[in-house]
Formats: structure tokens, sequence, C-alpha cells
């Protein structure tokens, strides 16, 4: 296991551990998302997956190990920079701007890279291109210079485009409340996608749905892949959309990372068998 | 289905309708007597103060009860700037008012500006630290600033003159001034509200743990919102100071009570509706003069009632109370009056008509 280079992988935790009190939530993780795959990351409940996901995003500082993400150190982050360097997330229940319009939740999303000095120093520190394309003085914003106007038609017009891509348009000044839940999924990646990240952490977007929600929700995911060229780590309990679609598989159980491989590897490995014993034979 | 109307169309209704408003002011100014106009003029400062305060407790979503400090600080600062030298020198009878606040006079409109500022200040001193508490919290802890801040007034004699107050301020806040600051607030706060900062404010009061995961630092808008909020508060507070022409650390007039007026405005008017804010204002001043009856003596029948002061503030209550429970949205909810709105209106009435 130690042979892994961190340079191949496009995220990378290096001896990453949780702790909270007594409990280890996450121990001594060394893996990470190679660019451009499809990484599941499963486990039984309370194997510390969700936790994995908080450390990645800067919710909590680990409390041991680093976090590499395009070769920059991102350990102790603050949760909006991450976001901004190109990290973005949904959440295992759905956190969408209830009383904002769909298209205002997307166009909200697009608000970072006006605003993040902070990251956009940190690119720079590290030799990538600042992502901000505006200042935001809020005085253009009151006194509606044209420059201002332009960037807000410059977003508004990028919300469209994103919206018109997941099927979202129609429904751009619905209420996010008033969404049905398959389509309240939906806008939450596309929310994330806004961000115009290179990954993107989904955390059991499976969840509540029904067979053929999830089949189009597989579908979904894999599209999104190819069409925004995002690499995408996804959390699940579904087994079927996990072995589905994704294409390295990593387990997780009690914080240990048990098993690494491919579908069929994973599903054969007698460790994985174990965690799940009982679980597994329900799930087709 | 909705229809929108030009940009350009409603460019000039919006024209019109200041043009509009302003020939009404004159108009008014020059028909009525002294107490409606002091109604009107009534309205305009709480319709500063209450749009200030649905910026921070309606659009950005904390729950702030301290905006009478805001007030209180404007409103000690403007009137320390307006009111004369020698003015100040008979008022200080206890301790002299220190230098150089003594010496300066300037007049009404560099004494809000600098008002505003000054309670900007302030805010930001409040907000950096109490911002990081949310929910109840949050509210204790603003609450707690705004006494302290009465407090300060009533103690620091040398340079609020303490329980005695300030007397005799000059009545600026004429139908002009009062109306034209409700104007430039709306337009700011507006302007604001519908900008990317508006919307990235109001993402954070649906859901400010998404909200970060988006981007948004959510700490630095909303210490942005509270300042900018405490800058209208404080003109409010000098519009209001100029207005009574007198000021006194009492919490009536710009103590605790103050917050809760404002509180019933917004919520009256919806929560998170700069229009609601107007009229929620609108319908305090209004209500509070007519409301007067109440604590007169009245006769049902053969009883005779006598009144009680303070009737009026029960009613407010009940009335608050009333809202919360069954109409929690208020007047305007969460929703603004636009012209596409009026249009659609409109449009919807007309073949009722055709109709009938």
């Amino acid at each position: 296991m130690e042979s892994k280079r961190k340079e191949d992988y496009l995220l990378f935790l290096e001896h990453v551990t949780m702790r909270f009190g007594g409990l280890v939530a996450v121990d001594d993780f060394y893996n990470g998302v190679r660019p451009g795959e499809l990484l599941g990351l499963i486990g039984p409940n309370g194997a510390g997956k969700t936790t994995v996901f908080n450390v990645i995003t800067g919710i909590y500082t680990p409390t041991s190990g680093r976090v590499y993400f395009r070769g920059m150190d991102i350990t102790g982050l603050k949760p909006h920079v991450i976001t901004h360097l190109g990290i973005s997330r949904t959440f295992q229940n759905i956190r969408l701007f209830y009383n904002l319009t769909v298209l205002e939740n997307v166009l909200v999303a697009q608000h970072h890279s006006i605003t993040n000095k902070d990251a956009d120093k940190f690119l720079e520190k590290h030799g990538f291109e600042k992502k901000g394309f505006g200042s935001m003085w809020l005085g253009k914003a009151i006194l509606k210079t044209p420059g201002y106007m332009k960037l807000e038609k410059d977003m508004l017009k990028e919300a469209e485009e994103l919206l018109e891509k997941v099927e979202l348009l129609e429904y751009k000044n619905e209420l996010a409340s008033s969404l049905p839940y398959g389509m309240q999924r939906k806008l939450e990646i596309a929310r994330a996608l806004a961000t115009d990240p290179q990954l993107i952490l989904l955390d059991e977007p499976a969840a509540g749905m029904n067979p053929q929600e999830t089949e189009e929700l597989m579908r979904f995911i894999t599209r999104i892949r190819d069409e925004f060229n995002v690499t995408v780590l996804l959390i699940e309990h579904d087994m079927k959309v996990v072995m589905g679609i994704c294409e390295r598989i990593i387990v997780l159980d009690y914080g240990k990372i048990i098993a690494e491989g491919t579908a069929s590897e994973v599903q054969s490995n007698p460790k994985v068998i174990e965690a799940y014993l009982g679980e597994w034979e329900h799930v087709s | 289905m909705e229809r929108r109307l030009k940009t350009s169309t409603k460019v000039y209704l919006t024209l019109g309708l200041i043009a509009l408003s302003i020939l009404l002011l004159y108009v008014a100014s020059k028909t009525l007597d002294t107490y409606a106009i002091r109604i009107l003029r009534l309205i305009a400062v709480f319709g500063v103060m209450a749009v200030s305060y649905t910026f921070i407790n309606g659009i950005t979503g904390l729950f702030s009860l301290g905006h009478a400090g805001f007030v209180a600080i404007g409103a000690y600062t403007s009137a320390l700037l307006t009111m004369s030298p020698m003015q100040k020198e008979m008022s200080y009878i206890l301790e002299p008012l220190i230098w150089p606040l003594n010496v300066i006079q300037t007049d009404f409109f560099t004494a809000t500006l600098a008002a505003g500022v000054m309670a900007a200040l302030f805010a930001f001193l409040i907000g950096y630290p109490s911002l990081r508490l949310t929910g109840d919290y949050l509210a204790i802890a603003t609450l707690g600033f705004s006494e302290i801040i009465r407090i300060m007034a009533l103690n620091m004699q040398s340079v609020t003159n303490g329980a005695l107050g300030l007397k005799g301020l000059p009545e600026y806040s004429n139908i002009w001034w009062t109306w034209g600051w409700l104007f430039i607030t709306v337009v700011v706060i507006t302007s604001l509200t519908y900008s990317s900062f508006g919307r990235a404010l109001k993402a954070i009061r649906d859901d400010a743990i998404a909200a970060e995961a988006m981007g948004i630092n959510v700490f630095k808008h909303q210490l942005m919102a509270f300042v900018i909020s405490g800058f209208f508060a404080g003109v409010g507070g000098s519009l209001y100071a100029h207005l009574l022409t007198t000021i006194d650390p009492r919490p009536t007039t710009i103590g605790v009570m103050l917050t809760f007026y404002l509180l019933i405005m917004i919520v009256l008017g919806g929560l998170g509706s700069i229009t609601g804010a107007i009229i929620g204002a609108a319908l305090f001043a209004i209500l509070s003069e007519w409301l007067r009856f109440v604590e007169g003596t009245m006769h049902i029948g053969k009883w005779t009632i006598h009144g009680i002061p303070g009737m009026r503030m029960v009613i407010f209550s009940l009335l608050f109370i009333i809202t919360m429970l069954v109409w929690r949205r208020g007047i305007m909810g969460m929703e603004e009056l636009t012209w596409d709105k009026l249009y659609n209106w409109i449009l919807r009435l007309r073949p009722r008509r055709k109709e009938g």
C-alpha cells in the first residue's frame, strides 16, 4: 500500500486520522482519487465515509495527516476556500436553498468566484492561475456600473447553460422547495457543478430514490463526469449504483480501509463480505 | 403565464413614480396640517430603520435584537454634531461636554452621514465577536450589546449628558430629508439584495452550511451585512433624533422597546421583504397615532372606561402574536412589489371585468 505516489492523484489523503475524543472515525487513511476517475467509497453504517468527506472539504481539520489537492497541501483550509480551489460537494440529506429559485440556487454557487480573494492568493502561491473574474466592490452593485451588469449577465448566461445541460431549465423560476425529490437531488448536483469544480463529492446521491430514479441518476452521474470533465468521488449505500458505475472502489470499515479495487475484486474480498455480513444478501 | 414588462418600460414607470412621489409629497407639505405631516415624517424614519433591520433579520437571516443600539449611536452622534456650542454649554449642567465635541457644529447632512459611519463602526465592533453565535444566542448577545450602549449613554455624563438627555435639537427632519433618506436606503438595500452579494446572503439565511460549501465566506458576508444595516440604523437614528428634537436614554425612546417596535413592523410586513418593511413601518406609525383613543377615557353604553396608558402597546403585542400564530408570512411574505407583479395583477383583473 505504501507504494502509492501522491503525484499520481488529483486528491490524496496522506495518513489522515480523525479522532473525536476516544472514537477514531477515520484511521490512517492512505489513498486518493485519480484524475478523471469515478471512485466509490463504501462501507457499513458508521464506517467513517462522511467524515472523510468532511475532512476533504475542510469542515473538520484532521487530527493527523495531510490532504493534498492538485499537489497543494489543503489541510486545515476553510470550506469556502477549498470550494474555490475546485472541490465541490453534495450532502447526505439534501441542503438546497429552499427559498431561492432553481436559477438562484445555481447563481449562488458562482458567487465565490468574485469574492474569494484568500483562495485566489493561495492558488497563485502554488503557481496556478487564479479563478476570480472580477472584484465585488459593493458600490458597483449599488450604482449598477456597466462592468457589474456585464458580470451579472455572464453569470446568468452560464447558469442557464448549466441548467439546460442538466435538463432543469424549464423549472428555473420555481422555488427549490417545490421540486420533487429526485429533481432536488439533481439540482444539488447541478449547484455543485456550478462552482466550476475539478472534483465533485457526492454523499449518497441515491438515498431515498426508487429503482427507476436510481437508474436515471446513474446515467446522470456518468454523463456529467464526461460532459463537465470532473472527477467524481461517491459515497453510496446502494450497491447497485456503486457496482454499476464506479471504476474503483474503496471499502471502509471502522474508519480503516479494508479493501480496494474494481467492483468484482471488492465483491469477492472475504474482508468485505465479513464487514457486510447479513447486509450483503439483501442487496441485489 | 407570467408576463414581463420591458426593462425600459420599467425604468420609465419608476421615474414616473419618483416624480409622482415628489409631487405628492410637495402637495402634502403644503396642504396637510403639522400633525399629519409629522406622521408622514415618522413613516419615513421608521421606514429607514425597518428596511435596514429587515436586511439583517429577514434577508441575511440573523436574529439580531440590537438594532436600537445602532439607532441610539446614530441619534447621539448626529445630535452632538448639530447642536450649537452655546446650546451644549447650557444643556450640560452637571458636567461640561468634553472637547472637541463642545466646539464642533456641522450641518444636518454631514451629521447624519457621521451618525451612519459611527453606527457602522459599532456594528463592526459588536458583530465581529457576536456573529460567531447563531440563532437565539445571537439574539441574546445583540440584545445585551444594545442595552450596554443604552447604559453607557445613561452614564457617560460628559458625553451624552446622562439621564438628562439632549433637548432642543433643531427640527431638521422635515419631509424632504426623511423621505430622501428613505429613498436612498431603499435604493441601496434593494440593489444589494438583488445582486450576487444579496443572493449569497439569502443562501446563508436558508442554509449556512451549504452556503459555506458553495464557497461563500459566511462570516465575512454576515459581518458586511451587519455593518451596512448598522449604517442605515445610524442614519435612522439621526433622523429620529431631529424629529423628536430630544433624545434620552430611556428604553422606550432608543432602548429595547424600539427594537421590538421595529420587529413588529418587519414581521407584520413580511420578514425578508423590503416592501413589507415599509408597509409595516407605515402601518405602525399610523396605527400608533390612530390607536391613541384606546388610551383615553371611553364611554361604552353606560360604562365609562378610564384610559390605561400603554394600552396601544398591548394591542400591538396582540397583533404581533396573532401574526406569528396564524399568518406567519406577514403582508408580503418574502415577496416584493414589482412592476411585473402589478402588471400581471392588472392583466388578471381585466377579463373578469368583461364577464361582469
